[in-house]
């Protein structure tokens, strides 16, 4: 009786179309949209009527079609955006200076210091990132000691970037067919030094600003940005770096042009 | 014998340089001198390339509330104001001075004599302080000036002088305790006065007979200063065990000394006090000890800052062989080094130097709640369990844990018999939680 009486008293009135907006949701609760849960980003999206301001990354286009069409709206869709770590540290390329022992948390070392191979910018190898990913997209590689992103589960809710203590990872276009071209490092430190502690760092010295046609590269504090938005994945860039510090990602091999040349590069040994 | 109640750990003592007298490091060929070098922001440079400065002339500004000044310890030409690697880890700000010769300011006074007259207004003394840019010398670096501004509704009784030195190794508190004395006791009036108090403690661990024996008999010449004996127990250092120990006062959770009327100085900051209100002499150098159960020589050196720790070591007699870690500091809450270029700053009382089969860390296994930790905490806390927190990415609830009354003294870490990384997983759990009360103050 008494329960019937404090049920009927606390009883919460809600909208019941939040209950249906969060079914359309996928229910990963990940917080790539901003709201504490897809609950929150229903209530919010109520709120409102309306999916404009609103994006799902797990769920993307399609999701946010679908909880558009539940308020009879059509929604603009978006391109696919990935995590992608600016940072090629690896243990070969980036040479450990000192050791460290201890905790093994990105945040804690950071705090504590550089880091083992002295790049105060660079990728301390803890794995908080890959911790933070409930997608299961990344792992670390022990070879290398970088995190890996794998492309086909990354949905790009940026835990990972707002784990990761030094900001060393974006959220930047897929690409056409999965192409993109990023400079993968941070590191604002004069060349010399930053070269001193990383053989493929970027050292600012503007080349790939000279040579791109799409004005899609600035240099700022001795470090290369290409804007995502503007690039044309021409690649003229990655040809002209000299310390490899540009990556282009899942572009086909470069095709041999003569038969002749195939067979001499195949043969060289024999030669 | 007066201690604090709770916790605590017997760490080794090894005060291997206890007996050895303060030698006066010569002057180096370069100075590397930070712009970070005491707790609140960097201060603000005043010299360029080229400019021409003398020892103890101001080179930088404290640049806001909580900030200090920074004289150059040396005479020279200014090379460049560019990034060097600092005690931080990181390459930061620093004013690096190529040296010629050793001229001094003209206003500091270089003679020996003690000057045992106390001039100067509490308003003075303050200013003075503050002008010489001294902050706290037991390695807190919190600027003086600041402490002995006693904020509005709240009064200072005593100053208790913190001579207790409880990390292991060091010595350098105890050495200037044994041969500047006269200097430091009218250092403590010189603090005396500031806060407009009569009484004055100085907590000495017991394992400094001499300098209880000197500083007692000393202390009958000046009136309102007593020493006081204090079992020797890690980390009797902690200015919440100290005047707990001695005044059997408990500072409440998240507040400060002023709390229950007190105010604790370092012994090494009373000293520096003196040479700034009576000679003035702004701080430019400081007494390091480098010790270590490998090192040839174990040695107190009155050394300038901005001195690279290599020129120390050298002095010592060379890095050991089987050095593991270079620690600035004491081994419980020093910092390992990952450069010899660092340089000396105001916060660094000594250099350990740490063999390698010590300096490994034990092998990691599961905590089996045994409790040990909680036992030692010296401020009540449960390590175990705050640790846990950071370890499963539920640092907020680490907060109603009292987190932040933590102290980092180690002996948490110290204890655990499964090598658990305690201290770093609380210092995580420290570090988010101050970030979330921020974001809620906004």
């Amino acid at each position: 009786m008494i329960l019937y009486f404090v049920a009927q008293k606390f009883k919460v009135i809600e909208d019941p179309r939040i209950d249906e907006v969060a079914a359309l949701l996928p229910g990963v609760n990940c917080g790539g949209c901003g709201f504490a849960g897809c609950r929150n980003m229903a209530e919010n999206i109520v709120g409102k009527e309306s999916t404009e301001g609103f994006f799902c990354p797990p769920g993307g286009n399609e999701t946010m079609k679908t909880v558009a069409a539940f308020f009879g709206q059509v929604v603009e869709e978006k391109e696919p955006l990935i995590a992608v770590l600016r940072c090629n540290g690896t243990k070969s390329h980036a040479v450990a200076k000192t050791e460290y022992d201890g905790l093994n948390s990105c945040f804690f070392i950071h705090n504590l210091y550089s880091g083992s191979n002295g790049c105060a910018f660079g990728c301390l190898g803890g794995g908080d990132c890959v911790d933070s990913c409930k997608f299961d997209a990344m792992y670390m590689d022990k070879e290398t000691g970088l995190p890996v992103i794998l492309q086909d589960k990354c949905v790009a809710c940026g835990a990972c970037v707002k784990t990761c203590p030094r900001k060393i990872i974006e959220l930047r276009l897929k690409g056409l067919n999965d192409n993109r071209v990023f400079v993968c490092c941070i590191n604002t430190e004069k060349g010399g030094v930053a070269k001193k502690n990383c053989e493929v760092a970027c050292i600012g010295c503007g080349r790939c600003v000279k040579v791109c046609e799409s004005n899609a590269i600035t240099l700022e504090n001795n470090l290369a940005y290409i804007d995502f938005e503007k690039c044309t994945l021409s690649r003229k860039c990655v040809k002209v770096c000299p310390t490899n510090a540009i990556w282009e990602v899942n572009f086909p091999e470069e095709k041999i042009e003569s038969p002749l040349k195939q067979w001499q590069e195949d043969n060289f040994d024999k030669l | 014998m007066k201690t604090f109640k709770s916790g605590g750990v017997h760490p080794e003592e090894n005060k291997l340089s206890a007996g050895i007298p303060i030698r006066i490091m010569p002057v180096p060929q370069t100075v590397v001198i930070p712009l970070a070098q005491s707790l609140g922001a960097a201060s603000t440079p005043l010299v360029n390339k080229g400019d021409k400065v003398l020892v103890g002339q101001l080179i930088a500004q404290g640049a806001t509330f909580i900030s200090a000044n920074i004289h150059s310890s040396v005479s020279g030409t200014v090379a460049k104001v560019d990034d060097a690697i600092d005690a931080s880890g990181y390459r930061k700000k620093c004013i690096i001075i190529d040296v010629e010769g050793d001229e001094w300011v003209a206003s500091i006074d270089i003679s020996p004599d003690l000057k045992a007259n106390i001039t100067m207004t509490k308003e003075e003394i303050i200013s003075r302080i503050k002008e010489a840019g001294i902050v706290g010398l037991g390695g807190a670096t919190f600027p003086t000036h600041i402490k002995l501004m006693v904020p509005e509704g709240k009064k200072a009784e005593h100053l208790i002088i913190n001579a207790v030195e409880c990390e292991p190794f060091l010595t350098s508190d105890h050495r200037i305790m044994l041969e500047k004395a006269e200097e430091l006791l009218i250092g403590v009036k010189i603090l005396m006065k500031a806060l407009e108090v009569t009484k004055a403690f100085i907590g000495i661990e017991n394992n400094k007979p001499d300098a209880i024996a000197h500083l007692t008999e000393l202390s009958k010449k000046y009136e309102g200063i007593r020493v006081c004996a204090l079992k020797v127990k890690y980390p009797q250092g902690g200015e919440k065990q100290l005047i707990k120990a001695i005044l059997n006062r408990g500072v409440p959770s998240g507040k400060l000394p002023i709390e229950v009327g007190c105010v604790v100085q370092n012994v090494a900051t009373a000293f520096a006090v003196y040479e700034a209100v009576q000679k003035n002499k702004p701080l430019f150098e400081r007494v390091v000890t480098v010790s270590g159960i490998s090192v040839k020589n174990p040695c107190n050196l009155l050394v300038r800052i901005g001195t690279r720790i290599s020129a120390l070591l050298e002095e010592a007699g060379g890095v050991p062989g089987d050095t593991g870690k270079i620690i600035s500091g004491g081994p419980m809450m020093g910092k390992a080094l990952n450069s010899l270029e660092i340089p000396v700053v105001k916060g660094m009382s000594g250099l350990v130097l740490m063999p390698v089969d010590e300096a490994k860390r034990m092998k990691v296994s599961n905590c089996i709640r045994c409790a040990k930790c909680i036992s030692v905490c010296p401020m009540g806390l449960a390590p175990y369990h705050i640790a846990q927190t950071a370890e499963t990415g539920q640092e907020e609830r680490a907060e109603s844990l009292n987190v932040l009354d933590c102290i980092e003294c180690g002996s948490c870490a110290f204890t655990c018999p499964a090598g658990l990384p305690l201290l770093e997983n609380i210092r995580v759990a420290k570090n988010k939680v101050g970030q979330l009360i921020r974001l809620r103050a906004k």
